[in-house]
């Protein structure tokens, strides 16, 4: 007997695969961008989904705070060459021969610099039209009235009080020369339907995500990770070996990891379903101020 | 259950995503926080900021403010109330749930209707204590616009009327004799208390009375899938695939129906048909495809097909058409603007598209019909719309995905306006758009095109030359050489003169003063329609009468009559006249010439003065007259 209906899976990867087509068809040079995390591992693949057997015909591309966690970038360009994926990496040059990071100028400077100037420096540079990017409306609580396709005027900026309506699947592409519109195809994902299609699909993640025993400090509250010789001799001196993983990825200061056992993607399930905390609380940007995620939207930030 | 056989059975849950409305006051916010809590995916850290953010800006006292949890931007949040829509998510063992979390206030129409495209199920909030209001019947009309089959009204509050059966059965029979006006398949009745948590997860020992399920037992057994179209084939063409040489796939998301390998299908808008030779995945091939998949199909013949057009079985095709019917909910600022050209996106297919006609604008709290010339923001009318190219759709009610469709500003590129098809306008069924300003102008005999029109279609201004001088003067070869002039130029030029015009206009008139004077009303009077219409009158007329000319001046507008005199005396008159006019009045047969017995008054005010020996002079007189008037040519 022939069945008419989908799981819930099959359902949001159709709907994705859908809005990452109409992208691709109705602007004149999108890019993907891939953060490295687990939900950029997802659209990714939903993008390879898409346009089987062709190839993806969009660059992908890496806003490289160059504070991300080493093993993020080994597997960036473990991948890249494996997958033969068209991938631009672009950095805050300026910013970066300045010395900035976020111990010497606090997590608010080095984001806004290394991460949001970043960002629309590249997307100036490349005049990308469309840019894809990750991020799930259960996430936080601002995303949870974004668009899919959300409207930014030519200075980057979103304004959540003047958003175009958004009917059905059919998406308003129209944009003058200058403007952009940022794509959220995961709009409608939730973190456990990421690990889920994780699973099924065998797709590849960094293995900073598993727990293993690792070099941590203990820095206000929140268990960093001793990367590389960047992180202060005080705060080096301090560190322990504990079974520690991570349930977002950024750059390894500013991104807190939890103890936890679970090694497997069934265990970080089991554990995440029977926990605690969101995933936001251990990216530490958050906590800059009240609504914070909201204000760095309106500036350009995903 | 260890976690695998967890994870397997919840990956092959389902999805349902509904839609809640209610205003503020009827506990919306704080319903769906009891809903998130209590499936348990409220997670700790969240309760933990929110229980610092109520101590300062909550508004439920002593209780936790679940509302606190959705209103998520900045201002909303110091406003206290949602102003968009917001989308949450939570799971059950059973299914997984997008709750489309939309305002009820009537500004805020719009975002219902966004957050209600998408949804297979409505709940509708009413407050135990008020019953059904105009909200909820504005909540409910627009649920039946979107074609949501499902709705669920949960009696809120039931606590505050002491979980009293009466108060429900009668705000059932309230709203059950509103509805049945619209057409909404499956309605259920649910009392609840979202702030006491009663029948909103487990059903509550507070009302026995009430039999039915509790509002999450429903909504995890609620049956929505068959609610799609799986009859009629529509596959919009969205990406054309090219990797390689020999394979040229046409990717799209099923619209409705079933599209199966080996399928005879047809492409429109050519006609084309072909065979369906694979349907592509990822995932491997697949032998039937149905909405909503994104799939890949081939065909058997190398036919033209590209984004826009869409496959469809030959037997069963869609409505094409140029012309439609449809419901439009106007989302913009902007009031809509008659004249524009919107660009329109259906299915995959972008053209542009006119709103012709608005037929009614329904309101939305009595769904009285109203008449009105434009639409404004939350406006809801019934409109005839024209595209340039014709669209392959089908009526809303029978398939949501090709009855559906949006119009963008062609300026500002907003989403102006959403719609939903009814059907097809017959052509010839077309009629003028009225505006009740344009009515008022043909009350009062005034066109509907504008002088700034005439003179930009026809470059000139309406205008009178009046010719005036003695019988015989050569006025007349004056204003029919002119008129031949004018119409080679290009000008658009009407000549009356006496002939004419008393062999029929006139023929119950003499020359006696009296009647001389009813003749030049009757000119004039036709000179000023002439010029009201753009168009150049020359009228060559002895118009002997000083006072007489400044009446015919006064019914032309003093600023459109021009006055040219033909100074000739009556000699050389007598002389050129081409008939026996003087000659008859010699003989007495005829009287009341001017010039003669009756006083010829030489007009002082003539704008041009003609030399009746030189008339290619006047005619480059009367040239460069109307050019440095701008009266001809205008521009």
């Amino acid at each position: 007997m022939e069945s008419y209906s989908l799981s819930n899976l099959k359902e949001l990867e159709a709907e994705s695969i859908h809005i990452i087509r109409e992208v691709a068809a109705e602007f004149e040079n999108p890019v993907m961008l891939y953060s490295i995390g687990k939900d950029s591992s997802v659209m990714v693949r939903l993008a390879e989904k898409a346009f089987y057997p062709g190839k993806v015909p969009f660059p992908l591309m890496h806003i490289d705070s160059k504070w991300k966690f080493r093993e993020m970038i080994e597997f960036r360009d473990k991948y890249v060459k494996e997958k033969g994926w068209d991938l631009i990496v672009h950095y805050n040059k300026k910013a970066y021969e300045q010395g900035v990071g976020p111990f010497t100028h606090g997590s608010k400077v080095h984001t806004d610099l290394m991460k949001t100037q970043a960002l629309l420096e590249a997307l100036n540079k490349y005049k990308f039209d469309a840019a894809f990017g990750g991020a799930r409306r259960d996430e936080e609580k601002s995303r949870a009235k974004e668009r899919i396709y959300s409207f930014r005027d030519k200075y980057h900026q979103w304004d959540p009080k003047n958003q175009r309506p958004e009917l059905w699947d059919i998406y308003n592409a129209k944009i003058h020369k200058g403007e952009s519109i940022r794509v959220f195809p995961l709009s409608n994902w939730t973190e456990l339907d990421i690990w889920q299609y994780i699973r099924l699909e065998n797709i590849p993640i960094v293995p900073l995500y598993f727990a293993k025993e690792r070099p941590v400090v203990d820095i206000d509250g929140n268990l960093i990770l001793v990367d590389d010789e960047r992180m202060p001799e005080e705060y080096r001196k301090k560190a322990v070996m504990k079974k520690v993983r991570f349930r977002t990825l950024g750059c390894y200061p500013l991104t807190g990891a939890i103890e936890s056992e679970a090694d497997t993607i069934e265990k970080i399930v089991e554990e995440m379903m029977t926990v605690t905390k969101s995933e936001r609380t251990t990216r530490v940007i958050d906590f800059d101020q009240e609504a914070s995620m909201e204000q760095k939207k309106r500036e350009g930030y995903f | 259950m260890n976690i695998k056989e967890f994870l397997d059975q919840d990956q092959k849950k389902d999805l349902l995503r509904f839609l809640t409305a209610g205003s503020v006051d009827d506990g919306k916010s704080t319903l769906i926080g009891r809903l998130l809590f209590d499936s348990k995916k409220l997670y700790e850290d969240q309760l933990s900021a929110l229980k610092r953010d109520s101590k300062r800006v909550g508004h439920a006292g002593e209780e936790i403010d679940y509302a606190l949890l959705l209103d998520g931007l900045k201002a909303e949040r110091e406003q206290g109330i949602t102003i968009d829509v917001a989308y949450r998510y939570f799971s059950t063992a059973k299914r997984k749930f997008i709750i489309a979390d939309t305002p009820g206030h009537e500004q805020y129409t719009r975002n219902m209707i966004t957050g209600g495209s998408t949804a297979n199920l409505a709940v509708i909030l009413i407050d135990a204590r008020k019953g059904v209001i105009t909200q909820t019947r504005r909540h409910t009309f627009l649920v039946s616009l979107l074609g949501i089959k499902h709705v669920v009204l949960a009696v809120n509050k039931m606590d505050l009327v002491d979980y009293d059966e009466k108060v429900f059965n009668k705000i059932v029979e309230d709203y059950k004799e509103f509805v049945t006006q619209l057409d909404i398949p499956d309605i259920n009745f649910i009392p609840l208390s979202a702030l006491k948590g009663d029948n909103v997860v487990d059903v509550s020992d507070k009302m026995p009375w009430y039999h039915g399920k509790s509002l999450l037992e429903f909504l995890e057994t609620v049956h929505v899938s068959s609610d799609r179209n799986f009859s009629d084939m529509r596959y919009p063409v969205q990406y054309v695939l090219r990797p390689t040489l020999d394979f040229r796939g046409f990717s799209a998301k099923v619209a409705s129906g079933i599209i199966r390998k080996g399928d005879e299908v047809m492409v429109l808008p050519s006609r084309q048909k072909s065979k369906v030779k694979s349907i592509v995945t990822y995932d491997g091939d697949l032998d039937y495809a149905f909405p909503p998949q994104a799939v890949t199909v081939t065909l058997e013949d190398e036919i033209d097909v590209s984004r826009g057009d869409m496959l469809v079985h030959p037997d069963n095709p869609p409505t094409v058409s140029r012309h439609f019917e449809a419901m439009l909910v106007w989302m913009d600022e902007e009031k809509m603007d008659p004249l524009t050209q919107f660009y329109i996106k259906q299915t995959t297919h972008t053209t542009r598209a006119k709103v012709d006609h608005i037929d009614h604008k329904i309101d939305v709290n009595t769904l009285e019909k109203h008449d009105v010339d434009a639409l404004q923001l939350n406006d809801i009318a019934k409109v005839v719309i024209t595209t340039n190219e014709p669209l392959y759709f089908d009526p809303y009610k029978k398939n949501k995905a090709t009855g559906a469709f949006i119009l963008i500003d062609p300026v500002t590129h907003n989403t102006s306006a959403v719609g939903m098809i009814t059907g097809e306008y017959k052509e010839g069924k077309l009629d003028l758009r009225i505006t009740s300003e344009q009515k008022d102008k043909i009350h009062k005999g005034q066109g509907l095109i504008s002088q700034d029109e005439y003179v930009k279609r026809y470059n000139q201004k309406g205008s009178t030359i009046w010719i005036s001088g003695l019988h015989g003067s050569g006025k007349n070869e004056l204003a029919f050489s002119l008129e031949r002039k004018l119409f080679d130029l290009g000008a658009t030029v009407i000549t009356l003169d006496g002939k004419s015009t008393r062999m029929g206009l006139s023929r119950e008139l003499d020359f006696s003063p009296a009647d001389r004077a009813e003749h030049l009303r009757r000119i004039a009077h036709i000179a000023k329609l002439l010029n009201d219409q753009g168009i150049i009158t020359i009228c060559s007329f002895a118009s002997n009468d000083e006072n007489i000319r400044n009446q015919v001046a006064e019914i032309i507008g003093k600023d459109r009559f021009h006055l040219a005199y033909m100074d000739a005396d009556i000699d050389y008159c007598k002389k050129n006249a081409d008939d026996d006019l003087y000659e008859r009045f010699e003989k007495g047969e005829i009287s009341n010439i001017p010039g003669l017995d009756l006083e010829f008054q030489k007009p002082e005010n003539a704008k041009l003065v003609m030399n009746p020996e030189d008339m290619q002079d006047n005619l480059q007189k009367v040239l460069d007259y109307l050019s440095e008037n701008k009266i001809f040519p205008a521009g």
